[in-house]
Order: C-alpha cells, then sequence, then structure tokens
C-alpha cells in the first residue's frame, strides 16, 4: 500500500457509515427511527470501495439498503438522518425514510424499496445520456435476491442489446432476506447469468476495499471507453440483522462469526497500520471526526421540524407554474 | 376531410419527433413492424432506429426504462401493446413513475408518456380486451387520459408530453377505424370532461369507447322525446368533477357508462361523487351500464352480450323515467 491519501479516504468512507449505522439502530430503539432500517454493517468495503471510482457528474441507483451510498455520494449525514427521523429538513423531506434516500443534486436516484426495481430506472437513465451523447455512467446497486427477479434479466439483455453506459454493481450478501443463495438459484454464480447477456464481468472480494475499489475503477473505465455496461459481483456478506424485525433464524451464529473475521474495516485498518500507511493517530483521529460529525448529524435530526399536516398532498404532482 | 383515428395517433407521434429531439417512441414493434395498430407506420424511416426504438418483450423492463430516460432529460412515449400487458409493467408504474416525486421529496418529476390500447370489441378473449383503466385511474401520481374523439387522439399527445408527471393514454381499439371530418388536428387540453351533446333531461358520462354507443343512444332517445346530455370525461384522473356536477344539477337524473366491470369502477366513483355533490338534485338513482363480470369471452354473441351496447344504454336512461318526461 502506498497511497496513502486513498487509504485515508478509503477508511474514513468506511468508519463514517459503520458508525452512522451505529447509532441508527441505537436510535432505532429508541424510536427516534422508525419503519424499516436495513443495515448495511460488514458490507461497506463495497460501497466505499466502488462509489470513490465515479465521478461526480455520474449517476447513482440504489437499494433500500442504501445509507452508505447516499452518504458517499455526497449527501450531507445531516440530511440523512433528518430523513430518517422523518424530519422535513431531511434529503427527502421526510416523505421517504431510511429507504428512500434522495438527491437530485448528487444525481443520486434513490433508495428503491422494490428489489430489482433500479435495474429498468438505471438503464433508462444511461439511455438518455447515451442519446443525449453525455459520457457519463450510471452506477446501479441491486442484491443477489435481484437477481431471481425479471427486472434483471429484462435490464441486462436490453443494455447490453443497445449499449447502454451502466456499471451493474451487485452485492451479493448471500440472502435475499432469509433466503440463502443456494437455495434461491439454480445457478449460484451471479457473474455468469451476467456473462450470459454479453455483459462484461468480474467478481470480486467484497471485504476488500482496496478490491473493490479496483475492479469498480476497471469497470467505470470499460463502462466509458465502450459507452457499454459491466457487471461486478461484490461477493460481501451482512453482519447484523435484514432489518431490525429479523430474528435470524436462518443463519446460525458460526457462520456470522467466521464473516465477522473479515470485517473489512479492522482488516484494512491492520493492513494499513502494519505497512505504515497509516498511523494509529491518522485511525484515531478518522474515529473521531466521525464521531463528531453523527454527534453534529443526531443534533441536526432531532432540531428539525415537522412539516405541516395541510402540506400533505404537495408533490404528489409537480405544481403548476405560478401565472 | 375525413381522418382516421389511427391517423390521428400517427400524426400526433409523427408531429411529437419531429417538434422535439427529446421525445422518443417505444415499446413492442412500434419500429420496423410498423405498430401493432399501425398508428407508426412509416416513423421508423422517418426518425430512425434510435427514436423509433423496437423493444424486447419485455413490458416491464421497457417502461422502467422510459422512466429513467425521462427523469434524465428525455421526453419517451412508451407504447404498451394493450392494457393487459401493461399489468407486467405496473410496478414500475405504480411503485417507481406515481410515487417517485412524492418519495423524493419533490426532487424528480417523472415526464413519461405512456401509450396503450384497451378494451373489447375484436373477439380477443380474455387476454387481450379488458378495460382495467379504473386501476390506474386510483393511483395519486399519475394522470390518466382516454381520448375518444379524433381531435383528441392527436390533441392530448401535445399536453401530455408537456406535463411534468406522468401520463397514461388509453386508445379504445374500437376507435382506431373511426374518422372524422376535421380541418387540421390541433392539440386539446388534458384537464377538462367535455359535453359532447348537450340536452336537459338526463346526463350520460362517458369515455373511450364507448362515447360512440352513447352518442347513438342519445340519438335514439331524442326520437323518443328524452333530451340526453353526453359528458365524455375525457380525463380519468383527475376527474372534472365540476363538468359532472354541473350538468347532474340541469338534469337531475345521471347515466354512467363504463366498459369496465361495475365492481370499483369509473362508473361507481362517479356514482359516488354524484351522491356527495348533488344528491338533492337528484330525481332517481345514479345508473351504471358497465361490462358483465366475466373474464372477456371469445365468441361473438357472448362478447357482444358481455359489453355496454346502445340498447343497454338505451333501456338504462328509460328506467330513470317511470313515465315518459
Amino acid at each position: 500500500m502506498t497511497d496513502t491519501k486513498l487509504a485515508h479516504e478509503l477508511l474514513t468512507d468506511m468508519v463514517r457509515v459503520r458508525r452512522m449505522e451505529e447509532k441508527c439502530a441505537e436510535l432505532y430503539s429508541a424510536a427516534k427511527i422508525r419503519g424499516f432500517l436495513h443495515l448495511y454493517v460488514g458490507e461497506e468495503a463495497v460501497a466505499a470501495g466502488s462509489l470513490r471510482a465515479l465521478a461526480d457528474d455520474d449517476a447513482v441507483v440504489a437499494t433500500y439498503r442504501e445509507h452508505a451510498h447516499a452518504l458517499l455520494r455526497g449527501i450531507p449525514m445531516t440530511s440523512i438522518m433528518a430523513e430518517m427521523f422523518g424530519k422535513q429538513e431531511g434529503c427527502s423531506r421526510g416523505r421517504g425514510g431510511s429507504m428512500h434516500l434522495f438527491d437530485a443534486s448528487k444525481r443520486f436516484y434513490g433508495g428503491n424499496a422494490i428489489v430489482a426495481g433500479g435495474l429498468p430506472l438505471a438503464v433508462g437513465i444511461a439511455l438518455a445520456d447515451a442519446m443525449l451523447q453525455q459520457k457519463r455512467v450510471t452506477a446501479c446497486y441491486f442484491g443477489d435476491g435481484a437477481v431471481a427477479e425479471g427486472a434483471f434479466h429484462e435490464s441486462l439483455n436490453m443494455a447490453a442489446l443497445w449499449n447502454l453506459p451502466v456499471l451493474f454493481c451487485c452485492e451479493n450478501n448471500l440472502y435475499a432476506m432469509g433466503t440463502a443463495l443456494e437455495r434461491a438459484q439454480s445457478q449460484t454464480d451471479l457473474s455468469a447469468k451476467a456473462a450470459s447477456y454479453r455483459v462484461p464481468t468480474l467478481a470480486v472480494d467484497g471485504m476488500d476495499v482496496e478490491a473493490c475499489h479496483s475492479a469498480a475503477q476497471q469497470g467505470v473505465d470499460h463502462v466509458r471507453d465502450t459507452g457499454g455496461p459491466f457487471f461486478i459481483e461484490f461477493r460481501t456478506y451482512r453482519f447484523r440483522a435484514h432489518s431490525m424485525f429479523d430474528p435470524e433464524l436462518y443463519r446460525d451464529k458460526g457462520e456470522v462469526e467466521r464473516w465477522r473475521e473479515r470485517d473489512p474495516i479492522r482488516s484494512f485498518t491492520e493492513q494499513c497500520l502494519g505497512d505504515g500507511t497509516l498511523s494509529e493517530a491518522d485511525v484515531a483521529e478518522i474515529e473521531q471526526a466521525a464521531a463528531g460529525e453523527i454527534e453534529a448529524a443526531v443534533a441536526f435530526a432531532e432540531a428539525g421540524t415537522w412539516e405541516a399536516v395541510e402540506d400533505l398532498d404537495r408533490d404528489v404532482l409537480t405544481p403548476e407554474p405560478a401565472r | 376531410m375525413k381522418t382516421a383515428y389511427r391517423t390521428a395517433v400517427h400524426d400526433a407521434l409523427r408531429d411529437a419527433l419531429r417538434d422535439d429531439p427529446r421525445v422518443l417512441l417505444m415499446g413492442e414493434d412500434v419500429g420496423r413492424y410498423g405498430g401493432t395498430y399501425a398508428a407508426s407506420k412509416g416513423l421508423l424511416e422517418e426518425f430512425g432506429p434510435d427514436r423509433v426504438r423496437d423493444t424486447p418483450l419485455s413490458e416491464l423492463g421497457f417502461v422502467g426504462i422510459g422512466i429513467g430516460a425521462a427523469l434524465n432529460g428525455l421526453r419517451p412515449i412508451v407504447e404498451v401493446m394493450t392494457v393487459n400487458f401493461s399489468l407486467l409493467a405496473l410496478d414500475q408504474i405504480v411503485n417507481t413513475a406515481a410515487a417517485l416525486r412524492h418519495m423524493s421529496g419533490g426532487q424528480f418529476s417523472v415526464p413519461l408518456v405512456v401509450r396503450m390500447a384497451t378494451g373489447a370489441g375484436r373477439q380477443l378473449a380474455a387476454q387481450h380486451s379488458h378495460s382495467l383503466e379504473p386501476w390506474y385511474a386510483h393511483i395519486p401520481g399519475i394522470k390518466v387520459v382516454a381520448p375518444a374523439t379524433v381531435e383528441d387522439a392527436y390533441g392530448m399527445l401535445g399536453p401530455a408530453l408537456a406535463d411534468p408527471d406522468p401520463v397514461v393514454i388509453f386508445e379504445h381499439v374500437q376507435l382506431y377505424n373511426t374518422s372524422a371530418d376535421i380541418e387540421t388536428l390541433v392539440p386539446t387540453d388534458i384537464c377538462r370532461a367535455a359535453v359532447r351533446r348537450g340536452g336537459t333531461d338526463v346526463t350520460v358520462v362517458t369515455y373511450g369507447g364507448s362515447l360512440p354507443k352513447a352518442l347513438d343512444a342519445a340519438n335514439e332517445l331524442s326520437l323518443a322525446g328524452i333530451d340526453c346530455e353526453v359528458i365524455d370525461l375525457r380525463v380519468l384522473r383527475p376527474l372534472d368533477d365540476d363538468t359532472i356536477l354541473e350538468s347532474v344539477r340541469k338534469t337531475h337524473r345521471v347515466v354512467v357508462v363504463d366498459e369496465a366491470w361495475r365492481t370499483g369502477s369509473l362508473a361507481a366513483e362517479i356514482t359516488a361523487r354524484v351522491t356527495e355533490g348533488a344528491f338533492y338534485d337528484l330525481d332517481a338513482p345514479v345508473c351504471r351500464v358497465c361490462s358483465a363480470e366475466v373474464p372477456m369471452p371469445y365468441a361473438k354473441h357472448l362478447e357482444q352480450a358481455a359489453l355496454p351496447q346502445t340498447p343497454k344504454i338505451v333501456a338504462a336512461v328509460q328506467s330513470l323515467f317511470g313515465e315518459r318526461p
């Protein structure tokens, strides 16, 4: 490891996400956050590594497990936290919640709680870019569960057929909610499915942030160079329950423990300290900055305001321009 | 000069493609085939395969792609061959197109137009013939229109494309061959119902493919001395309550004609709104003429028996007058 700046950024990204989500779990227990809350704990290397490969004007389409993607694309933690509280200062004005974080200014198209619902959307965004001759990439995140949906197959087919600039990022955490991959798929090699649509593919260790970053860089370069799609399977694991309502009857604790030994934050920290890329002081400073950011975000959310009930029906349709 | 409904749809598509480089038409067989109902014949040759884009048989996928393209600067017109097939795309229409603006706190509008054929009368049986307009009219976040005339077949597309939100257009299959004398086709609106025939004795509310039947019934009834006012809803969501209630306050009697099934239909919704808004103006209960509650049969006589027909409308109107008015 020689690139200290990149190492610092990658570790910072992962730590910010992890600590924010740990706080979210706490706030959920305190009933400050309600609804569904799907945590990304264990999978941080995927978002941290891959999103760093995108340019500012690229687009991102994500899933309902998207806190990391929203934060690392630059949505302020304050407005993410306010959204989870349901406050109107939230990034979706409190209309979306945890599963529907949006930010038009960051070209962050959500936050989609229909499994595979984001894939056609991403292909359409890329179609517009291609037709309007914008050399931009649309990164589309989805889980292994999405691969079972027709939308996955329709989207991969059309993206390849029409040569559209989509980076398909499959976050394979081995479970579609509680259903293990091998209990849901006749072919568990997910890259093979993408390859069958003649989309070039790469499978990568999703617990290794550097590997995620370099795979994504390769994918982004391919998409930008050829204007066509690329598929990356990030092999990762969710340490916590599917959502806050999940008793985890479908997997044994030993399996979770074995994956926890490969915690992407701990292993990357140890690696950077071991080879001298980062110092103990660097790591402490990263943790401290994250703690400060979270404290400020929670304070912001607490101080946020409730939208007036009189405004209930706003934003169903676009208001007519004033005459 | 006689202009066919089909020609009006075609010309609207052609003019939209000509007038705005952001417009693209996509769907199954819109290009090389020329459109299932020949509405896009010749457009591929004029505008090329990027803008008149044949899709695979992937309704969910290509409607979702239309949404994404609309979000990112294009003005897609997505054609779904028939409303029955649109059920494969209902997830994208309801869960994404209709909801996106609201759940993003007003950040993302979806300027998408989805066109589809609807309705029965061609012996296409139970998977190609239904009228599911009321399902779409149930959904906040989209607009739903049903051009019933040649003028509207042309005129509604422009405003639908200019609308910042999703608009679903229903073209009844029995209308494609209808025609009217029209000098020039111009944009109409997508906000108001239209009184297609003024009258004083009873209000007949209808839309889409049932409009010609309602007008025929009105002509027949006029010979019997009953003067019908015929309202074409045109816009199925949001409903134009004012036009309906104003008419009811004048005529005091209402028949609603709706090719969809009666249960949970637009006819049910209009009946409810009339009783909420003009109950004390009514001289008779609201009466409905809808399709029989069966999946559409193939055999011609059974299909015809299942649908609202002119004689049924005539009988329904007459039933509101114990004696002649």
